[in-house]
């Protein structure tokens, strides 16, 4: 069969599982990937007050790496979200291992105790975090009761690390849970084969579990990691103005100060940060994502 | 390698299922290259053969599930080109059984009856009668998902049979099952199909269960049929190495075939000596020249005693002992040569087993060999 | 061999879980409260907040709006899911992979990206913002979830199925009635449920794709400045957080119906 012969049959051979995925393709095609190509281009464009400037410039991506202003936003938000994702999946694992191993019968029940608080709005788990952390907050009259403390902490909210605590405890089912299949996974008898050969408790943890749920921990980092640079809500009522990330001024730019073009450039300059560090790390834990044995 | 075009008369009247020149490719791949088929009524026809030799492709196409690329079906003497799986007079035994999990058993035997619009009393009895056809009696609501392998497979039967169909398809219906359940559901099935009088064609990887089931077996290798006979035929009068070592356990030893000596056939091998043999014995014409040379195991014999005595006869040292409990196959080298041959001894009582070491008389005869090519 | 865990991993168990309930816990302390500040001390039992929630006007026609959206994004983004499963389990056909990722790529994205992409398209056709512009965000996020779930009830229902119910005579049709969508509907509730909860609680997209009528998230978001709302959002947290959990428990009900069913696996205690 000659090679355009082969390319018609198959397109013959495709044609009903088009008819299915067509509506769906259209619409992600349509209203996500044609959007961000938008989103790219607004970004090459300029605002002139009310006017839209359509030569192509990279003027919007210059403005943003020299002015410390954004420069520095886009930094706070890349170590937030590091922080972020380190102390979650590092809490994470011992909650998920306790699962895996010590559940028994009862792993559904846990991993659904997990998940309860998490059915509340997002919005009013982080509000309540500000009740908690704030002046007068359960923190501080708890430290204060108990006589722990003199004067109200006042480093733990409206900056930073009031983000980093509000979003480890929101992202926390999202990296419980791959890291619990990833555990599942490792065979119990490759355990008892290194018990057999002589390892004792942590050698065993460090040589055969940790490398064998890697592939669950990397998931859990990359859940977590990619969506928190682009956080609005937390920075926003616990942050103060310390703690604001870029999502924040990617708000201001399409809303208060009408610079959509620019609003487009520092989103579209976060995607990219996100996704060579997503990317950074997938290389450098490349042995880990072999299939598993 | 010969590729028969026309089936062996079978005895049993009229032709049910036809093909004529068979093709089929799924993609650039041929997986039926040119089959000719004809299975007459009421037989119990097994396609074997190993997997990928497109037997059940050919099933599925009689099914009505494949349309082949070229070439006619046709069942009862109704083409089959244009109907599709659903008017056809076939039903299938599927090898996941492909029991409807929402269903239960009763719901899955009555599914094709549906569309009859039948009274529910008379649909619920047709449904008892045949669950106790299949020695399922009185699962009429047990769920399906609570039923043991065999008990799904029995499910599937019933479930096909119940519509009456002309042909009857087994896709390898017993593989799943254990080997003592698979051998009373091979009788099982064997009586159903002599009771009901249905053509019944399977499919099957396992040369035991073709011999002991049907009526003709065709042997397919690679989209073709190699051979197409009755089980005893095609046990003893295998027409290539291929079929031979397929079917069976098979002894192979290097001679020549020197020519015609009036009706018989010269054969000549380093351990055996000079034989003629009768035209039979060469399924496949061929010119004179290097042949392989077939004996079955149970066709050589150990001579226990000095006064058994044999068509022709060797010497020989036990090289190996497999003992079967009821059987013991004894590994020999002839002599000679460096063939080795296995020879079965059924262990009836009395019987000496021999041990590695022992020497041992060696009887044969040649009206059991074969000529393959 | 089930041991007990070691004290030190125990007390931490203990530990994380009452971090991560800690916020909820203040839900129904300050929703009950008899105060108008929320802060400790605590001064009472009372259910006016639930009560006050009846009257606000507001409210409801933003849970009216919200309602509209999930229910409309949850229908469609399950109609996507089907398809999209289907055509993954039973098809071959070019660009098989690229199309799953762009199906699927909402996932990874985060939710502004996909916010303020559909913003720029809506402001450059001059599209006024309004109900079915959040519509279209949820569809777009909720989808991935609906795959995965039609997905894994696609995959585990065994092909033959479909071919004994055309062998038995049945038409395409009747076979879809009789056999593939019963097999399918736990997996089509399921799919239902989550979307449902998805789009009720999503805020960021709602944010910036809302016109003039309101999501529930934004309006307790717009609510979050006023202190003397606050009490009345406790108290409808509290509702949303019950209401969730009921949804949650119909949801694991019909995933584990559907997984049954369409795995059919032999019962190995049954001779």
């Amino acid at each position: 069969m000659t090679a355009s012969r082969k390319l018609l049959l198959k397109i013959k051979n495709s044609l009903p599982g088009w008819r299915l995925i067509g509506g769906p393709f259209l619409f992600g095609f349509l209203l996500l990937l044609t959007p961000l190509f938008l989103m790219v281009a607004l970004s090459l464009w300029t605002q002139n007050y009310l006017d839209l400037d359509r030569t192509i410039t990279l003027n919007n991506y210059r403005e943003i790496w020299s002015h410390p202003v954004y420069t520095f936003l886009i930094k706070r938000s890349v170590l937030i979200s590091l922080s972020v994702t380190l102390i979650t999946v590092l809490l994470a694992f011992p909650m998920a291992y306790f699962i895996s191993f010590y559940g028994g019968k009862r792993k559904a029940l846990w991993l659904f105790l997990i998940t309860i608080p998490f059915w509340t709005s997002y919005l009013l788990r982080i509000f309540l975090w500000k009740i908690i952390l704030g002046y007068n907050g359960v923190v501080n009259s708890g430290l204060q009761s108990l006589n722990l403390i003199e004067e109200p902490l006042s480093f733990i909210l409206y900056n930073a690390n009031a983000v980093v605590i509000a979003l480890a405890h929101a992202w926390a089912p999202f990296a419980i849970l791959p890291i619990f299949v990833a555990l599942e996974r490792v065979d119990r008898t490759m355990l008892e084969a290194a018990k057999d050969l002589g390892d004792n408790a942590i050698r065993r943890f460090i040589r055969v579990t940790l490398p064998l749920s890697m592939p669950g921990i990397i998931s859990a980092a990359l859940i977590v990691f990619i969506p928190t640079i682009g956080d609005y809500v937390t920075p926003r009522l616990v942050g103060g103005t310390d703690g604001l990330m870029v999502a924040n001024m990617i708000q201001v730019q399409f809303a208060k100060a009408n610079n959509a073009p620019l609003g487009a450039a520092l989103a579209i300059t976060s995607l990219m940060i996100v996704v060579i560090i997503a990317l950074a790390f997938l290389f450098f834990n490349r042995r880990y994502l072999r299939r598993q044995v | 390698m010969s590729s028969p075009s026309s089936a062996s008369p079978n005895q049993q009247g009229s032709v049910m299922v036809q093909l004529s020149s068979i093709r089929k490719s799924f993609d650039e791949l041929e997986v039926v290259k040119g089959v000719d088929l004809q299975i007459g009524a009421g037989e119990f026809f097994s396609l074997l053969g190993p997997s990928g030799c497109g037997k059940t492709t050919l099933l599925r196409m009689i099914a009505g599930f494949e349309a082949p690329n070229e070439g006619h079906i046709s069942i009862d003497g109704q083409a089959m080109d244009d109907v599709d799986a659903n008017e056809r007079p076939t039903n299938m035994v599927f090898q996941s059984y492909a029991i409807f999990p929402h269903l239960s058993v009763g719901e899955n035997v009555a599914y094709g009856l549906k569309k009859q619009r039948l009274a529910k009393n008379v649909e619920r009895q047709r449904v008892d009668e045949m669950l106790k056809m299949v020695d399922l009696e009185g699962l009429y609501s047990r769920p399906s998902y609570a039923l043991s392998g065999g008990q799904r497979q029995r499910v599937a039967l019933a479930r096909a049979l119940i519509m009456e169909p002309k042909v009857l398809l087994l896709d390898e219906p017993l593989s799943a099952l254990d080997k003592k359940l698979r051998e009373h559901m091979q009788q099982e099935l064997r009586r159903l199909q002599r009771t009901l009088g249905i053509t019944f064609i399977l499919v099957t990887h396992d040369q035991e269960e073709a011999l002991i089931m049907s009526d003709r077996i065709a042997v397919m290798f690679d989209g073709n049929i190699e051979q197409l006979g009755r089980p005893q035929e095609i046990y003893e009068r295998p027409v290539s190495k291929r079929v031979a070592s397929f079917i069976g356990v098979m002894n192979f030893i290097e001679g020549e075939y020197i020519g015609r000596k009036g009706k018989q056939l010269k054969v000549r091998a380093d351990a055996l000596g000079e034989v003629l043999l009768e035209q039979e014995q060469m399924p496949t014409e061929i010119e004179p020249g290097q042949v392989t040379i077939g004996l079955r195991p149970e066709m050589m014999t150990v001579l226990y005693h000095k006064s058994d005595k044999s068509e022709k006869e060797f010497n020989a040292t036990v090289e190996n002992v497999d003992y079967y409990g009821d059987m013991t196959y004894y590994t020999v080298t002839l002599p000679k040569s460096d063939d080795q041959v296995t020879i079965s001894m059924r262990n009836t009582a009395g019987r000496h087993v021999y041990e590695i070491g022992d020497k041992v008389r060696i009887g044969w005869g040649s009206a059991s060999m074969v000529i393959l090519v | 061999m089930k041991s007990k865990a070691p004290i030190a991993l125990f007390s931490f168990v203990v530990t994380y879980l009452i971090f991560l309930y800690a916020p909820i816990i203040l839900l129904p302390l300050f929703a009950f409260n008899d105060s108008s500040i929320i802060s400790f001390p605590l001064s009472g039992f009372t259910s006016k907040w639930f009560v006050g929630l009846w009257y606000e006007e507001t409210m409801h026609r933003a849970l009216k709006n919200s309602l509209i959206i999930a229910v409309v994004s949850s229908v469609i983004s399950t109609i996507f899911g089907i398809l999209t499963a289907r055509a993954l389990a039973r098809h071959q056909y070019i660009g098989k992979k690229p199309i799953f990722g762009l199906i699927m790529a909402p996932l990874f994205l985060p939710e502004i990206i996909i916010g303020v992409s559909l913003l720029i398209v809506m402001i450059q056709i001059g599209l006024t913002l309004n109900i079915w512009t959040v519509i279209i965000g949820h569809v777009l996020i909720i989808t991935p979830f609906s795959v995965s779930i039609l997905a894994a009830a696609f995959n585990n229902m065994d092909r033959s199925l479909e071919e004994a119910s055309l062998d038995l005579g049945e038409t395409r049709f009747g076979t879809f009635r009789r056999v593939i969508l019963p097999l399918v509907t736990p997996g089509i509730i399921s799919s239902l449920l989550i979307g449902f909860t998805i789009s009720l609680d999503e805020f960021v997209i709602a944010f910036f794709l809302t016109g003039i009528e309101p999501t529930l998230p934004v309006y307790i978001w717009a609510q979050l400045r006023f202190p003397s709302k606050l009490p009345g959002i406790m108290a409808l947290g509290f509702i949303l957080l019950v209401l969730s959990l009921v949804l949650l428990a119909l949801f694991e009900f019909f995933r584990r119906r559907s997984e049954a069913l369409t795995s059919g696996k032999p019962s190995s205690e049954h001779q």
